[in-house]
Formats: structure tokens, sequence, C-alpha cells
């Protein structure tokens, strides 16, 4: 076996996991072309399809069903790499956890396609769904902590025989996101169990609108950070050791992990600003902990630009900028995570207006939102998952990733930047003109809605030209996927992928970073006092339940 | 831990920019009385035509001169359909639905209001210039979804 290869079992798990993840990314993307065609009236679909079934999947597949399902990928074939090869017994319930989480997904699209779950990837009540559809977001959830437990249980196992020794960074982060991902999925467990589940199946008359929405909303923002978080892993562990160097600092990165999981989990009502039924003070309150996530936010920033500036000037770059011109830019592996990374800032500050409380009814459900996640999950994310998978993919395989298809991954992410920069910004302009967003064709005849379709940016026009530059590259990923998969030449022992792990210096890092239980202490605390009153006052004050409506 | 000196004021720098921000925006709201629309009354949302207010929805003129309009969202479309409000005054939208949640947003303000069955939404605002104000649902309600809008006239006092 090639040195840093890891074990069969784990290549396979692995592989599985990317395979259904690329043909979520598939026809998840084709749905968002169809989508921005529509929206101009430029098609029409047949009788047996519409338009917010596709939107339902497009938002199913990509945000869920690719993002997952690469994650897991990523956190097994690290995990693998980083702590040794899985037992027998983590090997068997990571694949039980692949299967359940597959089949939930699959319940799920059965149910989109049949027309019995146009409800969108929120599936906000009284829409009511196909009962199936949440048993599906059920075992969809209990697939995934599946997975995650026998993750946790493999990095137990190496701590038992590791006394005394931290873990690894990748190990650290992968069960810190775990961790995070568990409790968040708590909140829509509750509500797709106790009210989802008997209510759709007619074994109770009513649900309670407004908890549901919040138990979602508990879940929907941590959700985010799920996504986000690998991609952080992979900025603080895989790109210096792609730069040729080690970690900035081992424990600001653990440090900022911790404050995620504090953090991103007691913060829900900031996408309920304008709901009734929440007093303004828990509005406000959940206002000032979703700030205190920038805190980790620009510590990962700085780590990023530290490393980048000291590994440039080590090169020889000379001046204020010139460390800048050293970095790797003919490295796609590196290019890809930069460029991910800089779509991040306006992404992020972005965030910072949607949360900022009477601002958000400003831009809340316009257009503004869908331009905002496009160029947080949408493009720090999904490139620099895109990123990964150029060496994932064939580290995995034992094939090459040449020159000709290094090429054409350089044109892949510049094309996707292009089309999501025209995309991204002609929904934030017309987001803020008061564009709504999930709507098919919007005819309103309205001047302030003939706008719309006027100017140059601010031009549901030009949103259908990025989206379709999108889909083109979305295409030739699949394109470079299927060459790395199966047909790119094999390589030779000195030709292989390696799975790039930045050295992590741990002289200088504090014990108590990884004494779990303090943290998950004090975010349960946080979560208690963000969270116990104002659901409480919902459950005591609630009104008679709503019946169920399928108006799709 | 060690934290590099130029961490530290990168750091401050954030934290400090945060304070700020978090006062702005307390302020406004609390002080100012600048808070995204809300309310804690609720309804039974089977029996909203034949609850008070929504029993007769419309335009009221209260007695210190301001108006209360009163809506019910539903598929697809609002009741009353078109409004008119005078210029000028302020106005207080009180919202409720009678199926799902709908929302009642009125393009170029910050009236952007959930319309959620079982809770009643308020939200006040005064319109400076008259003319005819497009309202759209902005959450997705069902087929007919980016057919739900309105207008609201409004006319010089």
């Amino acid at each position: 076996m090639i040195v840093g290869q890891i074990a069969k079992g784990e290549r396979k798990l692995a592989l599985a996991n990317l395979g259904f993840a690329y043909a979520a990314f598939l026809i998840g993307t084709l749905c968002g072309l169809l989508q921005v065609f529509i929206r101009n009236d430029a098609l029409t679909l047949p009788g047996w399809l519409d338009y917010y079934q596709v939107l339902t999947a497009h938002g199913l597949l990509l945000a869920i069903v690719f993002t997952t399902f690469f994650i897991f990928a990523f956190f097994q074939a690290g995990m693998s790499r980083t702590l040794g090869s899985f037992g027998r017994k983590v090997l068997l319930w990571n694949w039980i956890g692949f299967i359940v989480t597959s089949l939930g997904t699959l319940l799920v699209v059965i149910m989109v396609i049949g027309g019995q779950a146009s409800v969108l990837y929120t599936f906000y009540a009284p829409l009511q769904a196909h009962g199936l559809f949440y048993v599906g977001l059920a075992l969809f959830v209990i697939g995934t902590w599946i997975q995650g437990f026998a993750l946790i249980g493999h990095y137990r196992a190496w701590r038992k025989q590791h006394k005394g020794e931290f873990s690894p960074l990748f190990a650290f982060m992968t069960v810190a996101t775990l961790i995070m991902w568990i409790i968040a999925c708590l909140g829509v467990v509750a509500a797709v169990l106790f009210q989802f589940i008997p209510w759709a199946f007619g074994w109770v008359d009513g649900i309670n609108v407004e908890l549901s929405r919040s138990l979602f909303w508990y879940f929907g923002h941590p959700l985010v950070y799920f996504w986000l978080l690998p991609a952080y892993m992979a900025w603080y562990v895989i790109v210096p050791k792609i730069l040729g160097t080690k970690v900035f600092s081992d424990s600001l990165a653990r440090l900022s992990f911790v404050l995620f999981i504090l953090f991103s989990i007691p913060v829900g009502f900031h996408h309920q600003l304008t709901e009734p039924g929440i007093a303004s003070f828990w509005k406000f309150l959940q206002t000032v902990l979703t700030f205190m996530v920038i805190i980790p936010s620009l510590m990962t920033a700085f780590s990023m630009f530290a490393t980048f500036e000291l590994r440039g000037r080590e090169l020889g770059g000379k001046g204020l900028f010139g460390w800048f011109r050293k970095l790797p830019w003919k490295d796609v592996r590196f290019t890809s995570i930069f460029i991910a990374m800089a779509f991040f800032i306006p992404g992020g500050a972005g965030g910072i207006i949607n949360a900022s409380f009477q601002m958000n009814e400003v831009i809340h459900n316009t257009l503004w939102v869908v331009g905002h996640f496009h160029i947080t999950v949408g493009t720090p994310v999904a490139m620099t998952f895109f990123g990964l998978t150029f060496w994932l993919i064939p580290y995995l395989t034992g094939r090459r990733f040449t020159k000709a298809l290094q090429k054409l991954a350089f044109i892949q992410i510049i094309s996707w930047s292009v089309g999501m920069l025209l995309m991204s910004t002609a929904q934030h302009v017309l987001g803020l003109m008061g564009a709504p967003r999930r709507t098919a064709y919007t005819g309103y005849a309205h001047d302030d809605a003939l706008a719309w379709f006027d100017g140059v940016l601010s031009n549901h026009v030009t949103m259908a030209v990025g989206g379709s530059i999108l889909f083109l590259s979305a295409s030739l990923l699949i394109y470079i996927v299927i060459q790395l998969w199966w047909i790119a030449p094999k390589a030779d022992v000195h030709q292989a992928e390696s799975f790039p792990i930045a050295s992590s210096d741990v002289s200088a890092t504090p014990r108590f970073l990884e004494n779990w239980k303090l943290w998950i202490g004090i975010a349960f605390v946080l979560i208690a006092v963000a969270y116990t009153i104002p659901l409480s006052d919902l459950i005591q004050h609630a009104p008679p339940g709503s019946g169920r409506f399928q108006t799709w | 831990m060690h934290l590099h000196k130029y961490e530290k004021i990168w750091l401050i720098f954030g934290i400090m920019a945060l304070i700020i921000f978090l006062s702005v925006v307390g302020v406004s709201a609390f002080h100012q009385g600048h808070t995204p629309s809300g309310g804690h009354m609720k309804i039974d949302p089977d029996k909203v035509s034949e609850t008070a207010p929504f029993d007769q929805p419309g335009v009221y003129e209260k007695e210190d001169g301001t108006y209360e309009v009163i809506m019910v969202g539903k598929a697809f479309g609002y009741d009353p359909g078109k409004v008119q409000v005078p210029a000028g005054k302020e106005i207080l939208f009180t919202v409720t639905s009678s199926d799902v949640v709908h929302s009642f947003s009125v393009v170029g303000t910050n009236v952007n209001m959930m319309v959620v069955p079982g809770e009643i939404n308020h939200k006040k605002h005064t319109f400076q210039e008259p003319g005819t104000y497009l309202v759209i649902c902005n959450e997705y309600c069902g087929s007919g979804h980016h057919f739900m809008s309105t207008e609201i006239e409004v006319v010089e006092q």
C-alpha cells in the first residue's frame, strides 16, 4: 500500500458518499437552470412538473444532499487518514448510517417527484406533504447521526490508546462539527417526530405552526455552520499543507471551532425576526448571540491571511504585497479554495446585515437572501468542496489528476465564479428593489415589478445568464469527476495523489480545549437561556392547531 | 494560549465593531421603537372570518387620527383586496392568515410581515409619498404564490 493511503474499506465508503453527492449535484444544478428560465417566462414546464417541485428539488438536492454526503465522505476519509484505519464495527456502522441516510433521501426525492411534497426544503406547516416525506427526513437525520456516532466512536478508541495526547486537528474539528450537528438536529427531529408525522398521517388534527417554525430554525441556522465548518477544516488543515507550511496556530484553530459549537445554535430567531409570537426581547437576545460568531470568523480570516503572508514571504515575496504573488496560483487545489474564501467576505458581511434585527425587514424573503446563500453555501462552501474533490477522488480511486484535467478544473472554477458573481449580484440588487424569492415568473403588473426586468445588473435576465454559466460549469465538474473516478490513468507510487494534512504544533495548546463535556455543557446552558422561555410561551399560549393544506 | 500582537489588535477591532453595531441596533430598536413586525395575540385559524377584528377586515380611522388596516391573507390573495389610506398618517397593519403561512410585504417600504396562521402580526408605518404601492406575498404558499399580490392606494389627505 502507498504511504498515507487509507484502507480499502474506508475508500469504498467515502466513494459511496461522494457518488451520492455528485448525483445530487447534477440533478440539483439542472433544476437551478430550469428555474432561471422559468422566472424569465422563457420556458414552460410540461404538465407533470411544476416550478415549485423543481425549486424544492433544487434546494434539497444541493443544500442538503450534496453537502451532507460530501461532508461525510470528507470526514470518513480524513478520520481514517489521521487516526488510522477503522475497526470492523466503526466501518459497519458507517455503512449502516450511509444506507439509512440514502434511503431517507430516496424517500424524500420520490415524494417530491411524485408531486406529494412541493413544500420546499423548509417544509413550513401547515403546508402538508405526504407523511412519508417526513419519514424520509427523519431517516436522513438518523442516518447522519449513525455515521456521526460511528466516527466519534473511532475518535474515542484513538484517545483511549493515546492517553494524554491531543487528537490530530482534523479529528478534533470533525468531532466538533459532529457535536454541533447532533445537538442542532434535536430541534428538527422533535418537530418532525412529535409534530409533523402525527399530523400528516392524521393521528392528530392540528399543528402549532409557530412552534414548528421555531424548532425548524433552531436547526436551520446551525445547519449552515454544518456546511461551513468542513470548509473551514479544509482552510485550516489542508490549505497550509498545499502551501508547504504548517497550521498557523493550533490553539486558535481549536478555539474557533469550540466557539462555533457555542454560538451557532442559540440563534435561530434571527430567521424569524418579522414573525409574531416571539417577543422582541428574545429576538434581540438571539441577534446578539448571532453576532458572536463574528469572533471565530474573524479569527479564521486572520489565521488564513497570516498563513498566506508568512508563506509568501518565505518564498521570497518582498514589500507590502509581494508575498501575494508568490502563492501557488497555478495549483488549482489552492486557487479554488482562495476564490471560495474571497466570496465569503461579502457573504459574511451580507449575513451580518440579514441578522441585524430591524434591518432584516429590508431584505427578508427577497431575492437578496437567495443571493446571500449563493455566495455563502453556493460558493465558499461548494467551491471549497470542488477544490477538495480534485484530489480526494483520485486519492481514493488511485488515478491521476492529469495536467489536462487541471486545466479543465481551472476553467470550471473560473466559470463558476463568473456565473455566481453575475447571478448573485443581480439577486442582491433585485432583492433590495423588493423582488421576492421563491416565486415562479414574477409578472406583477406594477411599475416597481417591471423595473425588475430593466437595468444591467438589476435584471432577471442577468440572473439567467449567470445561472446558465453556472450550469455549464457544473456539467464540466461532473465531467472531471467522471474522469477522475473511472477514466484518468492510474497513478504509480510516485504520482499518487496525497491527502494533504498540515502539521499542527500542539505544544502551546491548553488542555481545556479538548474537554468536550465543558463545551457541550456551556452550549446547552446558552440554548436553555435563549430558548426555554420563548418556546414554553409558544407551547403554553398555543392557538388552536392548524389543519392540513395542500395548496400546490 | 498565545495570541500574536496583530491578532490581538484585529480581534479587539472586531469586537469593538461588534459592540458598536449591536448598540446601534439596540438603541434604534428599544429607544426609538424601530422593531420589526411582531405581536403576541392568538386566533383560531379555522375561525378567522368569525373573530373580531378579522370578521370585518378593512381600513379604520382611530380616535387619535391614526389608521388601522385589518387584513387577512389566504391562498392566493388578500381580504380586502385593494385598500386606500392617507399619506402622512401612521398606519397600523394588523394581519393574520386563514390557511397557510404568507407574507404581507409592501414593495419599497419596510413593511415586510410574516402572516402566520394562529398568530396576529402588527407593524406601524407612515407612507410619506402618495401613489400606488405593490403588496406581494414573499413566503411560498402554493401553486398560485406568484399571483398573490394586491395594491395599496396612498392618497393625499
